[in-house]
């Protein structure tokens, strides 16, 4: 079993919130995610079997949404917004600077497995651009020297 | 930095103050006193008529009349309702209900409470993008407060009420705001659109009557109930009443928050409440509602955010997302940083929109490169043209305004780069 008892306890918890159980998908997700970083093929039969869906099922949700993993993923996640707003603040520049520091280019993990550099789409952190999302933690008003640190700081 | 508007009005004004994101601190501020004024003395048939005649319209894009929307949820006691929080905010330009969340949760969760009565909804489900981690806690966290207090659960403040809420984490996907997407995606599914109708209010949510808001709407009732409708009809215009939150995104001196009545002008949030454009820079467009909603150029910016007033200059509210771009900026590269966008986050449904999108984004990228032809304007129109009024949801419309909007007054700019076969804007963003 991949998926833990005490994890399972949680998505049974989560079940009993909705009026039919696989509304409590994207929540069991979540949570495999803070247990493993991704949806192995053998999780994916595990929350078949819980949520009485076939395995392809699970993996169309986990390929649809960004945040979702189908494979294992390096230790951290670092994204820069390069929407329009935080574009014409300089996040592309900022994106390609950290590229160059790192070198890796955008979406290509860093050879040792450490972090994953990448951009994203719009995070509602418009009026505070440029801005990087690590780990889900948001980083906003940024320069180079600042998310280099922040990057240089992760283990 | 503390993310508060650098302009309040009865939405904000205690957003500077940590306390009142928790219940007491609330509470203290007169929270919860409108909910307990309605499960005291108002009938559910009388708070929609309120918030009909208060003219409240939602503040999620659409505008439509929020008190409305509510008389569309079935009266007989059949089948569960549902209200549905759509806390997606993922327009870019966007950033207000993030703050809402964070700073006034109970505010929101007390106009829920109050859209429930209403509407006789036994459970609501807050969707939050997946992104909004500290907000979807915040949420989380007074919900929490609510249950502890018996304002939530079997017995809402011992009335014969039951209420329940949940809050769902979304995953990153842009197509969830859209509020049947938001349904699929709340089931567990992938967040594609469905056909209307049927529409949420007969089968929502799990099949059943379903009204879906959006967090800056629910956060305004407790306002209107304690206030009265004559009181929101005295802010913003006559056919746009209330306050909004505007965000200032962009080429300014000083982006952020604003919240200010319906109806304020345009130019005097860019120049007076964001504090015009970056020294020696001059403003060249602006994007008014949000990106789905068409620019507007320097000359036009003369026009009251409102949408009977926008529409005439042929764009919308949205979002009240204002996009300011400089003299710098190449419209094209902006351009193709939008269509980009609308090509990434389409779902895939339509024909018009998952291919169109894409040839959008191809033609402008082109063009932007040098390698554009005489005839790529015209394709340009006549693929938008043929996304519109075509396909499931809306997203296809969306993607095709701004690029209209662009054409319509920022022409020149694509011309240039066909003429020249390369980019005359040195000092713009990179590609």
């Amino acid at each position: 079993m991949v998926i833990s008892p005490a994890t399972r306890a949680r998505i049974d918890a989560e079940i009993a919130k909705y009026p039919k159980p696989r509304g409590a998908l994207l929540p069991a997700l979540h949570l495999v995610h803070a247990d493993h970083g991704h949806v192995s093929p053998e999780t994916a039969r595990e929350l078949a079997e819980i949520f009485a869906i076939a395995p392809v099922d699970v993996l169309e949700v986990v390929s649809f949404y960004n945040m979702f993993f189908d494979r294992p993923q390096p230790r951290h996640h670092a994204y820069v917004c390069t929407n329009l707003p935080c574009s014409l603040r300089g996040a592309r520049a900022l994106l390609r600077r950290l590229e160059e520091h790192l070198g890796v280019h955008a979406g290509e993990p860093t050879p040792d497995g450490r972090l994953v550099l990448g951009h994203e789409e719009c995070l509602g952190a418009c009026g505070y651009a440029p801005m990087m999302r690590v780990d889900g933690d948001y980083h906003e008003d940024l320069d180079f020297e600042r998310a280099r640190r922040i990057l240089d700081a992760l283990e | 930095m503390l993310k508060v508007p650098y302009t309040t009005g009865y939405l904000s004004e205690h957003f500077a103050d940590d306390e009142y994101a928790t219940l007491a601190g609330y509470e203290r501020r007169g929270g919860y006193r409108a909910l307990k004024q309605v499960l005291a003395e108002v009938a559910p048939a009388d708070v929609i008529e309120l918030v009909k005649a208060s003219g409240l319209q939602g503040r999620g894009g659409a505008g439509f009349s929020t008190g409305l929307k509510w008389s569309f949820m079935p009266k007989d006691g059949g089948k569960p309702k549902y209200l549905v929080c759509n806390a997606d905010e993922s327009e870019p330009g966007s950033f207000k209900d993030r703050i809402l969340m964070e700073r006034g949760p109970h505010q929101l969760l007390e106009g829920i409470l109050i859209a429930a009565w209403a509407t006789g909804a036994e459970k609501t489900f807050v969707y939050v993008r997946g992104e909004y981690r500290e907000p979807a806690d915040r949420v989380e966290r007074a919900v929490a407060e609510l249950y502890e207090k018996g304002y939530l659960g079997p017995k809402v403040m011992k009335k014969a009420f039951r209420h329940d809420v949940v809050v769902q984490r979304g995953a990153g996907a842009y197509i969830c705001g859209e509020e049947t997407g938001l349904l699929e995606s709340l089931e567990g599914k992938k967040g594609q659109p469905r056909k209307k109708p049927p529409f949420p209010a007969q089968h929502g949510a799990f099949g059943m009557p379903t009204t879906v808001n959006n967090v800056e709407t629910f956060c305004h009732v407790p306002h209107i109930v304690l206030r009265g409708a004559e009181w929101f009809r005295g802010i913003g215009t006559e056919k746009s009443p209330g306050s909004t939150i505007f965000g200032v995104s962009g080429q300014v001196q000083r982006p952020g928050l604003f919240e200010l009545p319906l109806g304020t002008r345009l130019d005097e949030i860019v120049f007076e409440h964001a504090g015009g454009p970056l020294p020696g820079r001059k403003v060249k467009g602006v994007i008014p509602g949000g990106m789905s909603m068409p620019i507007l150029p320097a000359h036009q910016l003369d026009v009251p955010m409102a949408n009977e007033f926008l529409r005439e200059r042929k764009t919308m509210l949205g979002t009240g997302g204002i996009m300011v771009m400089d003299d710098t900026t190449c419209m094209v590269r902006a351009s193709c940083v939008i269509s980009w966008f609308f090509r990434d986050e389409s779902c895939g449904q339509c024909t018009q929109c998952r291919e169109g999108t894409g040839w959008m984004h191809k033609i402008i990228e082109r063009i932007e490169r040098g390698a554009g032809q005489p005839d790529d304007l015209a394709i340009l129109l006549d693929v938008a043209a043929k996304m519109e009024g075509q396909t499931i949801c809306a997203f296809s419309d969306a993607a095709a305004w701004p690029v209209q909007g662009m054409l319509r007054h920022f022409r020149e700019d694509f011309e240039r780069h066909v003429a020249l076969g390369h980019c005359p804007f040195g000092e713009c963003f990179e590609l």
